[in-house]
């Protein structure tokens, strides 16, 4: 691998461009008309054109990332997160193109992006997935039986839907019976199909992933990271490692996601996705993440290792150069992810010139970003503008450093999430560890409700 | 008869329609109620549906489908009965 093509702007194609240099490997920055000056473009050794700046027209167009890379002489292309990163067929264009892709196979992500399928293989690696009927269930009596064998609280979910619609929980068989024919009926006249699919409902759940790299052969894990802490489904905070877990669940959930991993005979940096039951410690394959993640940096401050450079010796064909004994973890690290939107104005994001910007420094902080001043934060992109990640040999430490940490950042010309990421640090529950994946909306409801945020 | 200007209540970029396979969400001459949707800002990832914010009719179509608009920009304009 001579010359990397990164497929990807802002943070996280920065942190692409250092890692290839690094390894002493030459890079190539795509970048939309809106992205001209922005830091990916400056930091590169070459940077291509793609096309206006809608992303739709741009970085999600494979063909013109793909003569982009041919055009640049690239041999590789690494996709970042979001985008285009699991797109199997992006990822099979540019194998087509001779160039060598940054991740696992497009059959893999195929496999893997399909819920169903990744329930399957999950099951053949023995992998538990949250119990629940594999195939829709058509009526009252089914769902009746179904439920006696997944126990209850129950999910119940149109089959033929998506995006959330049309679910309800329901406590026990009484109101299963109840309100099967309801929610069958309104998905049948949504989707045109009445049936539905049960699933356990987790009341206290915790958000825990293991990260894992897999050279095609052997796979290996590297720690879990805890990231419960989501608003919308976004995450907000990460850490590593989890503060919800102990080391029987630490020990037993690493081993599925490495068994889960040889079943698919991985090869890249991923991520296995688990949704941890607080109340009886089971935990249940959820998804598998075929990429780097936002959240990737925790990891590699708590062991040491620089994932995007493994992401990039595995896509160069080398095997895993680390064994699973030589893997330690030591102390910890959070992550709080800065995005330009204004916490006391229900989040509205707030595009912008920066025209002031100071980054937290000191030790064992480290600032992951794209701006500087005069950088313009664009409505077209996503409004991820830092992410400030932190290490401290125990917690309490990682946490008092954050606070530092953030005290110092200063952002000037957009508003940003910064103030409420300190006040998150005030909260008991998140100084304790003691929350789930619905404490950080509910902690925003009471506060909008206490006119904390007018 | 008064004209009501409909304002983007944030920058971003603006859409006619809920996605490219639709029709618009109002065409001109078409008559609104002041909560109908008559279109979209999209900023950062986020869709902000704008809405009429008066009864009235459909005049004109200030911005065009897909702009770049600013917070305060007039989107749509309409015919209010004053």
């Amino acid at each position: 691998m001579k010359r990397l093509l990164i497929a990807n702007r802002g943070e996280i194609a920065v942190r692409i461009i250092r890692a290839a240099r690094d390894l002493g490997i030459e890079t190539v920055a795509v970048a939309s008309d809106a992205d001209r000056h922005a830091q990916h473009a400056l930091l590169a050794d070459t940077v291509v054109n793609i096309g206006p700046a809608p992303a739709t027209k741009s970085y999600l167009v494979p063909e013109a990332i793909v003569s982009a890379a041919r055009d640049s002489g690239a041999d590789a292309v690494h996709p970042g997160y979001g985008f285009l990163s699991e797109r199997a067929a992006f990822a099979a264009a540019v194998a087509d193109a001779g160039l060598t892709f940054v991740g696992p196979d497009a059959d893999v992500i195929e496999q893997m992006g399909d819920k169903v399928r990744a329930r399957q293989v999950a099951a053949a690696a023995g992998v538990p997935t949250v119990p629940g009927t594999p195939d829709g269930v058509a009526d009252v009596a089914a769902s009746v039986a179904a439920a006696r064998e997944t126990g209850y609280p129950v999910m119940l979910k149109a089959a033929a839907g998506g995006g959330g619609r049309g679910i309800r929980v329901v406590a026990d068989e009484a109101e299963l019976v109840a309100a099967f024919p309801q929610a069958s009926g309104e998905a049948a006249s949504a989707f045109g199909d009445g049936r539905m699919y049960l699933e356990r409902f987790v009341r206290n759940a915790r958000h825990v992933e293991v990260q894992v790299l897999g050279d095609g052969t052997d796979a290996i894990h590297v720690f879990e990271r805890e990231c419960s802490l989501q608003r919308r489904r976004q995450k907000v905070v990460e850490e590593a490692p989890s503060p919800g877990i102990d080391e029987r669940i630490r020990a037993e959930m690493t081993a599925a996601a490495v068994r889960l991993c040889r079943q698919v005979g991985y090869r890249s940096a991923g991520t296995c996705e688990f949704l941890v039951d607080d109340e009886t410690g089971e935990f249940f394959f959820i998804e598998m993440n075929t990429r780097i993640q936002v959240e990737h940096p925790v990891t590699e401050l708590i062991t040491g290792i620089d994932l995007v450079a493994e992401q990039l010796r595995i896509a160069a064909g080398e095997e895993l150069g680390i064994r699973q004994s030589d893997v330690t973890a030591r102390g910890h690290a959070v992550e709080f992810r800065v995005c330009a939107e204004n916490p006391d104005k229900n989040f509205m994001p707030g595009p912008g010139r920066i025209a002031h910007v100071h980054l937290p420094g000191g030790p064992w902080v480290r600032t992951d970003t794209w701006l500087a001043p005069g950088s313009q934060v664009s409505p077209y992109y996503d409004s991820l503008v830092a992410k400030v990640v932190v290490w401290g040999h125990d917690r309490a430490t990682a946490l008092a450093r954050s606070r530092r940490a953030l005290s110092e950042l200063v952002i000037d010309g957009v508003p940003s999430t910064t103030s409420l990421l300190l006040e998150l640090l005030d909260e008991p529950w998140f100084a304790d560890g003691s929350f789930g994946t619905g404490t950080l909306e509910q902690w925003l409801a009471q506060r909008a409700a206490t006119g904390v945020s007018a | 008869m008064t004209r009501h200007e409909v304002l983007s209540p944030i920058p971003g970029v603006f859409y006619r329609k809920p996605d490219p396979d639709s029709p618009d969400y109002v065409k001109p001459g078409q008559h609104v109620s002041a909560g109908d949707t008559v279109g979209l800002v999209e900023v950062m990832k986020s869709f902000y549906p704008v809405e009429a914010g008066a009864e009235g009719t459909v005049v004109d179509f200030a911005a065009e489908g897909e702009s770049v608009v600013e917070a305060g920009q007039v989107l749509v304009v309409l015919e209010v009965e004053s």
